[in-house]
This record gives structure tokens, C-alpha cells and sequence, in this order.
């Protein structure tokens, strides 16, 4: 039904208010009665043998209440934390598992492992007492980089782990690709760190837990983007009860970026130590502890290579990386060279090419998904490499991507890397974006910026994200007042459900949009729920809800037949109303939903209540892309870049709420700006020490550090899900910092740069110059 | 062993959102930590504790400060006011409907810090240029929004407040 609050309408959102006015409840904001507080004292070591813990001192200082060590979890039969996929649960090669504990025994194998937990009446207390616990490490060599770790005689993260190697992974065919680049008229040629990253969402994670002698019950309040997944792991593979023993809310999160999505020690900790204590534990890290404790993103070298023609025909691409797993391979941390190596054929036809890579240990913490989780690196790699065939045979960027973008006709279709790509109309996207950005007069405005003394540069790219991932259930409910409720088994954490399910709701079911309340991060109230991650909510939780919004009208039938006098075959269901075919007799679904309550009488005997459930598996993926266009202006004397212009024109297929759309490109595309100029988690390759532990040595993009951006549609409705949606959390990151990138290399050209490194800052930019000139 | 009790107490009295308060707190406690444990007044957050973040901007007499870098003691005489006492006070509902109508809000958890930045931007330069704007709010950092939309939402308060529309 179109309504001003339906689907497709830039509808203000509802949780708004609360955040406007300071009343957002985050995890900190909670503070339970008889509250202790919890410290993690962790490894300052990256690799060492823990010869002796004395805990002695700290036991007895003031308000200290519990001390636990690994030794304790051991005891207590704790279990760690493995992994959510393995490629060789997908029918890649096996690969070395790992566990994950809670507190470390024996070994500690990066920075910031978790070594004992100190449990005291004031956080102060806590962090006094933690000042006293003396660890006897016995330091060992350390292996930081990937490429260190492979090397012959590398120190080994893990016994058993040979050359550090988790598990390789090879798509494509190595024979056919040699001989194509071999013959090639052209090679361009890469090299490539895909820097690490850290997520720093604004709200640091923080858990709370709590036990309930009397129901033998625990709860757990935390900052997650999956509370089912935290329950499973925590109650199920963690401390090994039932998981209806633990039920764990989750309030506003402030942010997570796929951080969110995992686990942690400290999930699992408070739990366990609010059990001994029967008090509730509190643990929120100081900016400084989260940076070193939080999983890092990213973290891939390669050396890449594309062959084509002299028409700028692509005849082959290969890539040989490594990727950074850190000490653990946790969660869906092996998900992210999977899905490296599954988009990087980009938005190409490709005759034949050659992917691959090996994902090894170090001694720095674990690397997991951030905002587009390998699909970043794919984009990164194959459009730095597009610009460079371009620049090495004179054919316009524009035109070489044309020239071989996969057609509108040729959907459904399968990569070599065994991807089905949905839809896509590439080449019009790229034209609104370069007509959006005015891109044939660049010559005017770089001729300008010469005059300026100021190096202009160009950067395209074309990026290709993967989203909707597993199934996922949504529940409708009327109360007997005829209003509703949502039930999501997906959990929004900054991307508004709250406002685009209920247009979903309002505009299949005709219930007034004030008339609708979303439910959702509470296992005790959501029956269950897979969390939001990889862009899956619009897709996977949207379709869900469509199928519950159906369930509903099918279910509601009976009470509407019953009120029309007319059987449920001649009912049929039009903008919010049963309407019996042929007639003008009709009554809206919220009457409908009031009468599906009447305890006594003949309605009673058809039910109790009205409600529905969907279910929505994803089979086929959905695929968002777009242009990207961007021009920055370079100081030679300084190496500043300031990004002066940015357009995006993307394919988010069916928009449910076009303002929060822009949002999410928004917050994207500075992401990914913060990758090419700013961001950089950097550890001592030598010591493993964290180097970038605060706000003041990690730096990420400010007001001032962007340009406002012009933004532009170009939808094709999406056939892998039935609202035609293509997920859009992530596809701004994933384009912008190729982009970027590829915008300062061009404008460095004419002084003689071929490459640059990630992130570019002016110090990079400057010796880049400086070397060139 | 080492004797760590707690620091002797002292008294602070100041006015908050309108209301004299008075507590005996431990000189060691940020202003931030004061309103958020003693007043209950959890819309200042707490981002870096280091000063960078901006997430526990409050404003202290006539100046907008980080209630991270400034002790609780230090506040003692002055008119404090948070997000809560800003947004229930009336005077600055149209930056708070800007914000929602151009979308400047997603984990909310950057917002409280923003609002007060940007309510005192608006009253010291009423006609900011969205350059100005951006520099202005370059000492808060959001990790949702891309800060665009929280520039549209400040230029379009600034616009209709020229133009003497509230």
C-alpha cells in the first residue's frame, strides 16, 4: 500500500528520539544493584611462556573480591571459543583449528591475551588490584607480518602449525593463466599490503553478567550485533549448560562493523564470574584496553597481475597474498580470505585467472570481518589493477571497464570463483556516475589546480559486494488492541530497523506505522535469530518478514471470513483490507486482529490471537555494486591529499527507506576513506607491541577530513530475495578506497609514481614524491 | 602489600540542568564519570577518555568541554548542562528535529556529544559555512554517519534561523 510510510519512502526514524534526548541505553548506561566490576589484565607479550601466576597480593587488596586465572577455567572445565566456518566445511581444504580460551595457561601467543580477570567492588579497586598480580613470563620470539611467518625458520605461533599455515586456499586455473600472461601484450602489476585496521565502533564493547540463584538462571547484557550467536557460544561451547540457562540482551549498540558479530572472552567471563560470585560483573575497557583487546580487520599482502590486449581486453588476472589470521582463527575469521578470493573476478568477464592464498598465524590478535570482510580486498585489488592496465596500455579508466564488464543480459552469473551474480546493469551505473561528476571536464579543473601548485588526480572504481548470508526468522504479533509487534531475529545496531521493518509491516498489512513496535536483542523474547551482519538484514530479515506478513493474511482469513459472512476462498486481501471478491464488503486487518481475540464465542473456537512467523533462506546471494568517482588534490610540499570531490552512483536494488540508504553509503564511503589516508593498526614487526593503541597515534577521518558527497541511484531490482533488495552496509567501504587511491596515484603520475601503499599520508605521499623526483 | 584505599572525600556543589547538586566524590573523579554515576545521567558518553572523541561533550558556563579531561571538582560552582538538560530545556528542539529530518543519527552513540557541539557552534557562529561547520565539529568523531548528513542538519538550523524561522 502506498503510503507516506511505506516501502520506498525516506520515513524519519523512530529510535531518533531517544538518542537525541541522551536516552539510548548502551551498556555502560546499565548498572545493576550489588554490581562488582571486572578487570582483564592480558599479555603484554606476544609471544611468551607464563612460568608462574602469584595473584596473592591482588586477592587481599581492598574491595577485591575474585581473581581468576586460567588455571581456574581449567578447573571449572571452561571451554574456548573455535571456529563459525572452515573452508573445508564448504568443500576447501582442511585447515589447523584452533580454541580460543577465555584465560590463557602455558602460553600467551599475542598482546592483550587475556591472562587473569581481577573482580573487585570499584572498577578503581579493580584496576589497583590488577597493578599487583605478578606473571613470570619467559619472552619467546615473535612473528608479526604474514610474510615474516612464512619464512623458513620462522618462530612458530602454533606446534603442529607448520610454516604458520592455517589453511591454503587456490580458486581458478594456474596452467591456462600462466600461458595467457605470458603471451600478453600487457601485464600490469601490483603489489599490495591491505593494511590491518581496527573497527573502534564509538561504544566500546562492554558485557555485563549476572546470576540468579534462585532460578539458577544467568543473564548477560552486551554489545553485540548477534545475541543468539553470543548465547550459543557462551552457554553452549563456553561453559557448557543448556542455553535456556542464559538469556542475553542486547540494548543500543553503538556501533559494530562485523566486530560485534563474534564473541569474546569477556562475554563468557562475566557470566562465569557473576555465577561465583552471585553478584552481577561489570566490564567496560578503557578506549586504550579496547584497541588492544577488540579484534582487528583486514591484514592481506599480495602481488597481482592482469593481462590484456591491446583493445584493452582482459585476458587474465592472477593473485598469490597472504592473509594475517593473528594468533587464532575465531569465529568467522577465515570467512574473510574466503571472501577474498570469492568476489575478486570484480565486475569482469575474465577468460581465465588464478587466486590464492595462504592464511597464517602471528603473534597479533586474531583478524575477523570489518565492514566488508575480504570483499574490500577483492574490490581493492582488482580495481587498482584495472587503473594500472589502463595507464599502461593509454586507454581511458572509464572505457577499459566498460570494455569488459560483465552485460545485463549475461545474469544469472558464475565467476571462476564459483559466485552467481544476480543482477547488475554496470555500464549505466558507471555512466550516471561519470556524467554525475562532471567527469569530461577533469582537464579544466586539474589544469586549475595546476596552476595552484597543486597535484590533481582522478580515481574510479567499480566495486562489487556480496550480501544476504544463512536463514532467519521474523515474527508479527497483534495484541488484542489490534496494534503490533515485530519480532526480529536480526538485531540493528545504528542501521534502523526500527523505522524500515515497520514500513516493511505497515505497508504489507495496512497497520498504521505508530501503530508498530520492533522487538528485538533479547533471548528471551526473540525465539530466535541469527544477529545482522554482511549486509544480510534488508534481504534475509526483510524477506523473512514479507513471509510472516503473508503468514499473518493466510492466518487472519478465518476471523475475516467470519466477520464478512463469506467463505475464505472468495476473501481476498488488497491494501490492508479482506475485501470479498466482487463486492464492497471489507474490513481492515487491525479489526480483523481485535476480533481474533474475543475469549468466548464462535471467533474463540477459530484461535487465540493473530500472529504469523516467517522463515527466509538465502540460496543465492545478492550482489550491490556501483561507481565510484573521485578527485583530490595533492600539496607536492607537504603530501596532504585533501579529497575535493566524491560521487557514488550504486545498485542497492529496491530501496525500502532511500534516506537511510544514503546513510549507510555515507558512513561506508568515510570508512573506506579512513583505510586510504588515515587508518592504520600498526604492531612493532619485531616485539609484536601495538603501536597505534589510542586516539592520538590511530587516527580516523574527522568533519574535516571529507568532502560532502554526491550520491546517485541506479537500481536493479534484485531476483535472490522477494523485495528485490541488495544489502547496502557495506558497498560505500568497499569502493571508496580503491578510489581514493587510485586518485592520488593518478595524480602522481606526472611525477613519476606508479604506486602507493596503504593508507596514504602525507609522510607517504611526500617520500613517494620525493623518491620519484 | 600496597595500601590502596580510597581517596578522602571532598564536597562539590554545582548546578546541573537547572538543579543545585551536592555530593562527596573522590577528587580523582572526571566530570563525565560525576554526571554518569552520580547523576544518573547517562547521555555523555564515554569514548576515549583521552580527550579525542567528543562523545562526553558537556557544556560548563559558557564553554562547551570534555567531561573526560575536566575533574568533577573543577566544576564546582558552575552551571553545567548535558544533553538531557539541552534537550529537555526547548531552546534547541528545531537542531534536534534537523537532526532526525536529515538523518544524522545511526548507533546514536557519537549524538549527545554532537548536539551539544553543534548547539554551540550554532550560537557562537549563526552563519557557518559548511566548511566552517565541518572544522568546527572536527573535534567529534562519529564512526556511523560520514558527518554529512549531521552538516545538513546544522546548515539547515542555521539557514531557518536567519531567516527567522525556529
Amino acid at each position: 500500500m502506498a503510503s507516506q510510510f511505506g516501502i520506498g519512502q525516506p520515513v524519519r526514524r523512530s529510535e531518533d528520539k531517544r538518542f537525541l534526548t541522551g536516552r539510548g541505553t548502551y551498556v555502560d548506561d546499565i548498572n545493576l544493584p550489588r554490581q562488582t566490576h571486572a578487570v582483564v589484565v592480558y599479555s603484554p607479550h606476544a609471544h611468551a611462556d607464563i612460568k608462574s601466576i602469584d595473584t596473592s597480593a591482588a586477592k587481599s587488596a581492598p574491595g577485591v573480591l575474585l581473581v581468576l586465572t586460567g588455571e581456574d577455567a581449567q578447573a571449572d572445565g571452561l571451554g574456548g571459543y573455535g571456529q563459525a566456518l572452515m573452508p573445508e566445511d564448504v568443500g576447501g581444504p582442511p585447515g589447523f583449528r584452533t580454541t580460543r580460551p577465555v584465560l590463557a595457561t602455558g602460553r600467551v601467543r599475542h598482546v592483550g591475551e587475556r591472562v587473569a580477570l581481577v573482580i573487585a567492588e570499584t572498577e578503581e579497586q579493580a584496576r589497583d588490584a590488577a597493578e599487583l598480580i605478578e606473571i613470570d613470563y619467559a619472552p619467546l620470539p615473535a612473528t608479526v607480518l604474514a610474510e615474516d611467518a612464512v619464512k623458513d625458520g620462522a618462530p612458530l605461533v602454533w606446534d603442529g602449525a607448520e610454516n604458520n599455515l592455517c589453511f591454503p586456499l587456490m580458486m581458478g586455473d594456474a596452467d591456462a593463466t600462466e600461458k595467457a600472461i605470458a603471451s600478453a601484450h600487457y601485464v600490469a602489476k601490483v603489489h599490495i599490503y591491505n593494511n590491518r585496521l581496527t573497527t573502534n565502533p564509538m561504544e566500546m564493547r562492554g558485557t555485563i553478567g549476572d546470576y540468579n540463584r534462585a532460578m539458577d538462571e544467568y543473564t548477560l547484557y552486551t554489545s553485540t550485533q548477534n545475541p543468539h550467536g553470543v548465547r550459543a557460544e557462551v552457554a553452549g561451547h563456553i561453559l557448557h549448560m543448556h542455553e535456556t540457562k542464559l538469556r542475553v540482551i542486547a540494548r543500543d549498540v553503538g556501533g559494530g562493523f562485523g566486530l560485534k558479530g563474534g564473541v569474546f572472552p569477556e562475554d563468557a567471563l562475566v557470566v562465569w564470574a557473576a555465577g561465583k560470585l552471585e553478584r552481577p560483573v561489570k566490564w567496560v575497557p578503557s578506549r586504550s584496553e579496547a584497541m588492544i583487546l577488540d579484534d582487528d580487520g583486514r591484514d592481506q599482502t599480495l602481488d597481482a597481475e592482469m593481462a590484456v590486449d591491446k583493445d584493452g581486453k582482459i585476458l587474465a588476472m592472477r593473485w598469490i597474498a597472504l592473509n594475517n589470521l593473528g594468533a587464532y582463527v575465531v569465529g568467522p575469521g577465515a570467512v574473510v580470505p574466503m571472501f577474498a578470493l570469492g568476489m575478486s573476478q570484480g565486475v569482469y568477464k575474465i577468460p581465465t585467472m588464478l587466486v590464492a592464498t595462504k592464511a597464517v598465524f602471528t603473534n597479533t590478535p586474531p583478524t575477523t570481518p570489518y565492514r566488508g570482510a575480504g570483499r574490500p580486498e577483492a574490490t581493492y585489488t582488482i580495481e587498482r589493477l584495472m587503473d594500472a592496465a589502463a595507464r599502461g596500455i593509454g586507454m581511458d579508466p572509464a572505457e577499459i571497464r566498460k570494455r569488459n564488464f560483465i552485460q545485463p543480459s549475461e545474469f544469472p552469473f558464475e565467476t571462476h570463483t564459483h559466485q552467481i551474480y544476480d543482477s547488475g546493469d554496470y555500464a549505466t551505473a558507471l555512466d550516471k556516475c561519470l556524467e554525475l561528476s562532471d567527469y569530461k571536464n577533469f582537464a579544466k579543473r586539474r589544469a586549475e589546480s595546476e596552476k595552484a601548485g597543486k597535484k590533481r588526480g582522478l580515481g574510479l572504481s567499480y566495486y562489487i559486494d556480496n550480501t544476504g548470508i544463512f536463514n532467519d526468522r521474523m515474527e508479527l504479533r497483534f495484541d488484542p488492541s489490534g496494534s503490533l509487534t515485530i519480532v526480529a531475529g536480526t538485531f540493528s545496531h545504528g542501521q534502523g530497523h526500527e523505522t524500515t521493518y515497520k514500513q516493511i509491516a505497515s505497508d504489507l498489512l495496512g497497520v498504521p506505522f505508530e501503530d508498530i513496535k520492533l522487538v528485538q536483542g533479547d533471548t528471551a523474547a526473540v525465539s530466535f535469530g541469527r544477529g545482522t551482519y554482511a549486509s544480510r538484514s534488508a534481504h534475509v530479515g526483510g524477506s523473512a518478514l514479507k513471509a510472516a506478513a503473508e503468514a499473518v493474511i493466510e492466518s487472519g482469513k478465518k476471523f475475516a471470513g467470519m466477520m464478512l459472512e463469506a467463505g475464505e476462498s472468495d476473501l481476498e486481501f488488497v491494501d490492508g483490507l479482506y475485501k470479498v471478491t466482487g463486492t464492497d464488503k471489507a474490513i481492515p486487518m487491525t479489526e480483523v486482529a481485535k476480533f481474533a481475540y474475543i475469549p468466548a464465542g464462535p471467533p474463540s473456537e477459530l484461535g487465540t490471537g493473530l500472529e504469523g512467523v516467517g522463515n527466509f533462506a538465502t540460496t543465492m546471494s545478492s550482489f550491490p555494486n556501483g561507481a565510484h568517482v573521485c578527485e583530490v588534490e595533492i600539496d607536492p610540499d607537504t603530501g596532504k591529499v585533501v579529497i575535493d570531490r566524491f560521487f557514488a552512483v550504486d545498485d542497492m536494488g529496491n530501496i525500502i527507506n532511500p534516506l537511510l540508504v544514503a546513510g549507510q553509503i555515507h558512513g561506508g564511503i568515510v570508512q573506506g576513506v579512513g583505510q586510504a589516508l588515515l587508518e592504520d593498526m600498526v604492531y612493532d614487526r619485531e616485539s609484536g607491541q601495538l603501536l597505534s593503541g589510542s586516539f592520538l597515534d590511530y587516527a580516523m577521518p574527522r568533519a574535516d577530513d571529507v568532502p560532502s558527497f554526491q550520491i546517485g541511484m541506479s537500481e536493479v531490482p534484485s531476483p535472490s530475495n522477494p523485495l528485490g533488495v541488495k544489502g547496502a552496509g557495506e558497498g560505500g567501504t568497499v569502493g571508496a578506497t580503491p578510489t581514493v587511491i587510485n586518485a592520488i596515484v593518478d595524480a602522481l603520475e606526472s611525477a613519476g609514481v606508479t604506486n602507493m601503499e596503504l593508507p596514504a599520508t602525507p609522510e607517504r605521499v611526500w617520500r613517494a614524491l620525493s623518491k620519484a623526483a | 602489600m600496597t595500601e590502596t584505599a580510597r581517596l578522602p572525600e571532598v564536597e562539590v556543589s554545582l548546578t546541573v540542568n537547572g538543579e543545585r547538586v551536592t555530593r562527596r566524590i573522590e577528587p580523582r573523579m572526571t566530570l563525565v564519570d560525576f554526571l554518569r554515576l552520580e547523576l544518573e545521567l547517562t547521555g555523555s558518553h564515554v569514548g576515549c577518555e583521552h580527550g579525542v572523541c567528543g562523545a562526553c561533550t558537556v557544556r560548563v558556563d559558557d564553554e562547551i568541554v570534555r567531561g573526560c579531561l575536566m575533574f568533577a571538582v573543577q566544576a564546582d560552582g558552575t552551571n553545567v548542562v548535558t544533553i538531557e538538560g539541552l534537550a529537555d530545556g526547548g531552546s534547541e528542539d528545531d537542531l534536534l528535529e534537523a537532526f532526525r529530518e536529515r538523518n544524522a543519527v545511526q548507533c546514536g552513540f557519537c549524538t549527545p556529544g554532537m548536539v551539544m557541539t553543534a548547539s554551540d557552534l550554532l550560537a557562537r557562529y549563526p552563519s557557518a559555512s559548511r566548511d566552517e561547520i565541518r572544522e568546527f565539529l572536527s573535534g567529534n568523531y562519529c564512526r556511523c554517519t560520514g558527518y554529512q548528513a549531521i552538516v545538513d542538519a546544522i546548515e539547515k538550523v542555521s539557514q531557518s534561523r536567519a531567516g527567522g524561522g525556529r
